[in-house]
């Protein structure tokens, strides 16, 4: 019994020298990973240890130092603060408005092209294109956000100008760029969902929103958690608005966590500090990216 | 939705039934009429700040905006485009991003094609450690490693350069494992064929891999040219003049200058200049575009 099967699997096996091959070909890749990501989250958690700003001329080994400074800071804590409520805000609302949207355009409908282009451009826009646009939409006077106001007799707001408004302001612009963009998905995922549970459910008479809630929305789960999934991870990665249009400001109103870390490093030169900010940025994102494991199948069908 | 209401009316006779249904669809009729006006208004609220930006940029810059003169004016003109070619160098700033984008993306399409292959195709001791530390990538996303990024790219002395932007993105987990799944669906019988043949394995790669993982490779082409087309905060990280500059940093920059200040017809130029080739591109190829995201999901 055992001879056949060594033999056959000895004329599987690949000819001479390719036992080396298969590393090489995954050289390149794990080069580039090692070196980018691997090395650097070791490297960021090792820095963080350290003392490193322009105060120390050698950087001074503090244990949690930098993190028992930052989470005393108030400041530091508005920016958690600040984070953690705009992923709050825009993740479910453009998600859900990205669901209903896709439900109204999944039909024959005339001039959908049209319908789908208006929702879905701002997602081909780069980030900082939109903010720019939006920074004019929010402009004092004659800013389109304040004459449309106006048109309804509501009173104009300084939208960026303050603390209370601003980081609402830079929520809109977040919700107008990525809805489009998981709408897209939806679509997908309503494209293949079968006729026929929906001409069953028709035929026993259920109404549009039964038929929403109790069959499509629940074969859509998966999507949804998916959807979800990348809208968090992005929100904790929002920077660029923040950049172009506040930065930072009215008194750290819109100042997130990324682009803390990019001020902590280019601005106070404080090496350590901004080191232990990534780690805790990438603490946060674990608990999120873990499920992109569970979700490579679907990435690798609707990417 | 009208059709699949219609078509059991046909196959059930009875006249109560009947009468129920068309009185359902006239209700929906309404629900779609009214639904479809609402979608209508959402949808030009989308468009809007785009089409304002449009008509702004040829406002003339002689005169004011105000609330009464909100769109392009009395005199619409091009002037304010020149302008903008003339205050920021934007034709260097396409030259930068394309390079970068198309730099990114060939060796990206090279280590994940490779590396996708070894892991399809070629059992070999350490195979699954080595997978699971490259599927780490996924967990770790490169913007939160800025720092010691930043900190690498300067003591290879590369700061400041083209390199330096496409670098941490040469190699693509979600790649690499986009194309293990896609080539594990080519029949090995066909693999055999070509060795016996006398094909070598890169022979064999490009022969009999390679060709039906082209959709696949355009799916992850176009998601690679969109993600680093963006890219703003790396960037701006790692470049600090016009050589090397992206055309997002570079409208930054541009939007910032003090002298331009407030001059939104030249601003809206400005921001037009960058993102009108890509909307244009978008509009061509946009069946192509959005089918690579609908197609691939009917699988």
């Amino acid at each position: 019994m055992g001879r056949p099967q060594r033999f056959s699997r000895l004329g599987r096996r690949p000819r001479s020298g390719a036992a080396v091959l298969p590393y090489l070909l995954v050289l390149p890749t794990v080069f580039f990973v090692a070196v980018f990501t691997l090395w650097p989250t070791v490297r960021v958690a090792y820095d963080s240890l350290f003392l490193q700003n322009e105060a120390v001329q050698v950087p001074q080994f503090t244990g949690l130092g930098n993190y028992a400074a930052l989470f005393a800071d108030p400041a530091f804590r508005q920016v958690l603060f600040n984070t953690v409520i705009y992923v709050i805000v825009t993740v479910p609302i453009s998600v859900a408005l990205a669901l209903v949207i896709a439900l109204a355009l999944n039909r024959r409908l005339r001039a959908l092209g049209l319908f789908r282009l208006a929702f879905f451009y701002p997602a081909i826009l780069p980030m900082v294109s939109a903010a720019t646009i939006w920074l004019f939409m929010y402009a004092p006077g004659y800013g389109l956000v304040n004459v449309f106001l106006g048109i309804l007799h509501l009173p104009g707001q300084n939208w960026l100008g303050s603390p209370d408004l601003a980081l609402f302001a830079l929520m809109i612009v977040g919700v107008w760029k990525q809805t489009g963009y998981f709408m897209i998905f939806y679509l997908a995922g309503l494209q293949g969902l079968s006729r026929e549970i929906f001409e069953a459910a028709d035929l026993d008479g259920a109404s549009a929103i039964q038929t929403v809630r109790h069959i499509t929305l629940p074969l859509l789960a998966g999507m949804t958690l998916f959807v979800t999934t990348i809208a968090v991870v992005n929100g904790f990665e929002t920077v660029d608005q923040t950049y172009i249009m506040t930065g930072g400001g009215p008194t750290n109103a819109t100042t997130m966590l990324l682009f803390d870390i990019w001020q902590t490093l280019f601005s106070f030169f404080d090496l350590g500090k901004a080191s232990a900010m990534s780690v805790i940025l990438i603490a946060v994102l674990l608990i999120f990216t873990v499920v992109n494991f569970s979700h490579l199948e679907r990435r690798a069908t609707y990417e | 939705m009208s059709s699949s209401l219609a078509s059991p009316s046909s196959s059930v006779p009875r006249g109560a039934a009947v009468g129920r249904l068309s009185l359902r669809l006239h209700r929906f009729r309404l629900l779609d009429a009214s639904g479809v006006l609402v979608l209508a208004i959402v949808a030009i609220g989308w468009a809007v700040p785009l089409i304002w930006a449009m008509a702004v940029s040829v406002h003339s810059p002689d005169e004011p905006i105000t609330a009464s003169n909100l769109w392009w004016g009395s005199k619409p003109t091009l002037s304010n485009y020149a302008q903008a070619f003339q205050i920021a160098p934007f034709a260097q700033y396409y030259v930068n991003t394309i390079l970068i984008v198309a730099g990114i993306l060939v060796v990206q399409l090279v280590t994940i094609s490779l590396a996708g292959y070894a892991f399809a195709r070629y059992p070999f001791r350490g195979q699954n450690l080595l997978f699971f530390l490259i599927l780490l990538q996924l967990m770790v996303p490169s913007s939160a490693l800025i720092v010691p990024n930043y900190s690498t790219i300067r003591q290879l002395h590369l700061f400041d350069t083209l390199v330096a932007v496409m670098l941490p993105y040469f190699g693509s987990a979600f790649g690499v494992f986009l194309m293990r799944q896609t080539f594990k669906t080519v029949p090995r019988d066909l693999d055999d064929a070509a060795r016996v043949d006398g094909a070598n394995w890169l022979q064999t790669l490009w022969h009999v891999y390679i060709p039906p993982a082209r959709p696949a490779m355009v799916a992850f082409a176009l998601s690679s040219i969109s993600f680093h087309w963006n890219d703003f905060l790396w960037p701006l990280v790692v470049t600090n003049s016009t050589n090397s500059r992206p055309l997002t940093v570079g409208l930054a920059v541009f939007t910032q200058l003090g002298e331009i200040g407030a001059q939104w017809p030249l601003v809206t130029a400005g921001t037009l200049i960058v993102v009108g080739p890509l909307l244009i591109l978008f509009l061509v190829f946009q069946r192509q575009f959005i089918e690579s995201f609908l197609h691939s999901g009917l699988k």
